[in-house]
């Protein structure tokens, strides 16, 4: 079962997953631009992974493309909910 | 970084000639193999016999690589609930349609490219996402020397293999750095079922001036899924006893 979508819940998931990517936790804010995280298109195709698996939101590779920063990425979740 | 434990391979295509080969050599190293077939269930069974003779794990596993209906899915999901995560996949399954293109039916094209290349295609896609999990992977797409040289009557064939090796680089590329490799090994003449009825002329253009043996080519296989060469990728290996030189 996909849990619920709420802002600050996809903001949990996101922020706890990128944090396995390298980004010290406390650098991941909701501004940070996934440049300054040096977080990478595949580190996001991985990202929408755990997005589809949590939320059943699935996440095209033309959205995943467009988002710059990490409040980018909740609020295109969001959004798809 | 070294092969995880527990870590399974899947050999498209495995029920005979070099995709048994390869499934039996990689067991040899330590894999445990999930033998993909589409037809040959006894075959698959040989192989099957073969591994677990020499001390190691596998299982038979029927599917059509050319099924787009969640056919990638199926096989993984047997393979990792029986074996264990699969961390290398060799794009073996293969099939021939020959003719000259002037005549090529438009069947005979589109059951090649879709055996041959889309069929790697869907089933690497689905290998890439454990594997980058695991920071650790071996995508080893079987090609051929058809492609990258020409041979008359194998338009599909050749485009499908050219294709093959294209695609090893740049999705070798996508993934380098989560230590995921993907290779190519490129046969040239090998004596299987698949080739005899290549006539013997054919072995005159072999510089080695012999048939090579599934063998040859599953130990290509074997050193590209070993830790030893985590450093190789976006390359094809040839074994084709000097036919590409």
């Amino acid at each position: 079962m996909p849990s619920t979508i709420t802002p600050e819940a996809v903001e949990t998931t996101v922020r706890d997953t990128l944090a396995q990517f390298g980004p010290e936790a406390s650098d991941i804010t909701y501004d940070a631009t996934f440049e300054q995280l040096d977080v990478d298109s595949l580190d996001l195709a991985e990202l929408s992974q755990v997005i589809e698996d949590e939320y059943g939101v699935k996440l095209k590779g033309d959205d995943v493309g467009k988002i710059k920063t990490v409040g980018d990425a909740v609020d295109l979740v969001v959004s798809k909910a | 970084m070294t092969r995880p434990e527990n870590a399974t391979a899947i050999v498209t295509g495995a029920s005979r000639g070099i995709g048994a080969a390869i499934a039996v050599a990689l067991a040899q190293d330590g894999w445990k193999v999930g033998v993909n077939y589409r037809a040959d269930a006894d075959g698959a069974a040989r192989t099957v016999a073969a591994i677990e003779e020499a001390g190691g794990q596998a299982l038979a596993v029927q599917g059509d690589v050319a099924d787009a209906n969640g056919m990638a899915d199926a096989l993984f999901e047997r393979v990792e609930a029986e074996l264990g995560p699969v961390l290398a996949l060799v794009n073996n399954a293969g099939v021939r349609a020959d003719g000259l293109a002037i005549s090529l039916e438009d069947d005979d094209w589109t059951r090649v490219i879709d055996t041959n290349l889309t069929s790697a295609f869907r089933l690497t896609r689905r290998a890439l996402r454990p594997m980058v999990k695991a920071r650790f992977g071996r995508v080893i797409n079987v090609a051929s020397v058809v492609g990258p040289r020409a041979n008359a009557g194998q338009a599909n064939y050749a485009a499908a293999k050219a294709g093959l090796i294209g695609m090893t680089k740049t999705v070798a590329t996508e993934v380098a750095r989560r230590g995921v490799t993907v290779n190519a090994v490129a046969p040239g003449f090998i004596d299987t079922d698949m080739t005899s009825d290549v006539p013997d002329a054919v072995i005159e253009a072999v510089p080695a001036r012999r048939a090579g043996k599934p063998e040859e080519v599953a130990a290509a296989v074997r050193f590209l899924a070993s830790d030893e060469a985590g450093y190789v990728t976006g390359t094809t290996v040839f074994v084709d006893g000097g036919m590409s030189a």
